[in-house]
């Protein structure tokens, strides 16, 4: 049980401090001032994709830091990104269906 | 031995039931849920991208999308992710007051993100963008009504919570509560980084 015990306290230690916290948020401000500005500025070639990878980095901020995902137990970041796995398959397959076989 | 049962008994009582991994049987719970919805909004994501330019009827997309007002939602749920953090680093020091609070705020931001999607919404619907009007409508709603529909019952669950912690009636650890109310807020936000992305920035 010391184990339980030692995991659980453990789990409260991770993460960040508020500080850090709002680093992330002021981060993830500036990175969606970034994807608004695309609608007002042509960005080329560039433009679909610094979307997308602003998105992901977003994402990824949120789900690592705020949801702790990078400080917590691997199990976690397996169950939710098997999920995440799927719903991409999901999408590519339908897209895939509507492109080859029925359009 | 008798005080490591008793030990034992008493860690159960403060933090919850841990399975044979030493992790949190409900935390695992709630990320398997989040995993499954991850499939929910992939599906309707899939929908709207695949029916986003099928416009027999009505206005297209690129008509109606107000983005800067879109622009400040999304800004708005974006930092309810902030404040709900807070609330769970609260949460962990044990500290209600704080807690509370920013339980209060998160939910108020929530909301007003809730407000807005009503608002836009009427704003769409006027200028003629009905649930049946086009594959586009369908799906637009769709998506974004479910998206909202989580948005609304993060909310419940917020207020409910901070009730529920004012009256004192959580029994398990209140820390592990409030962060599992959080993963689910921080789910939602994520779900809504994607859906401004795709839906709004990237004209079809």
């Amino acid at each position: 049980m010391t184990t339980v015990t030692e995991t659980h306290e453990d789990a409260h230690e991770h993460g960040m401090s508020d500080a850090g916290y709002v680093k992330i948020a002021i981060i993830l401000a500036l990175i969606t001032g970034l994807e608004v500005s695309t609608y007002y500025v042509d960005f080329g070639p560039l433009f679909m994709p610094a979307l997308l990878i602003m998105m992901v980095v977003k994402f990824v901020m949120v789900v690592s830091y705020f949801m702790h995902l990078k400080f917590d137990s691997k199990i976690f970041s397996f169950l939710f990104y098997v999920g995440l796995g799927l719903a991409l398959f999901v999408y590519i397959t339908a897209l895939a269906t509507f492109k080859f076989f029925i359009a | 031995m008798a005080d490591i049962a008793t030990h034992d008994t008493d860690h159960a009582t403060d933090h919850g039931h841990h399975s044979s991994t030493g992790l949190s049987n409900n935390k695992l719970a709630m990320w398997l849920f989040l995993g499954s919805e991850c499939l929910l909004f992939g599906g309707l994501i899939s929908t709207y991208m695949l029916y986003r330019g099928r416009v027999q009827n009505g206005p297209h997309p690129s008509q109606i999308y107000d983005i800067p007002f879109t622009s400040v939602s999304s800004f708005v749920l974006l930092m309810s992710s902030l404040t709900m953090v807070l609330a769970v680093s609260s949460a962990q020091r044990k500290d209600d007051n704080k807690t509370n609070l920013w339980l209060l705020i998160t939910a108020l931001l929530g909301a007003t993100f809730i407000g807005g999607q009503v608002y836009e919404f009427t704003a769409f619907y006027r200028e003629g963008l009905g649930f049946t009007t086009s594959l586009f409508g369908s799906s637009f709603y769709s998506l974004t009504g479910f998206h909202g529909v989580h948005v609304s019952i993060g909310v419940i669950m917020l207020l409910s919570l901070r009730g529920i912690i004012k009256k004192g009636k959580i029994t398990g650890d209140k820390a592990e509560v409030v962060e599992l109310i959080g993963l689910y807020w921080h789910f939602v936000d994520i779900v809504w980084i994607i859906i401004f992305t795709l839906v709004y920035l990237i004209p079809s």
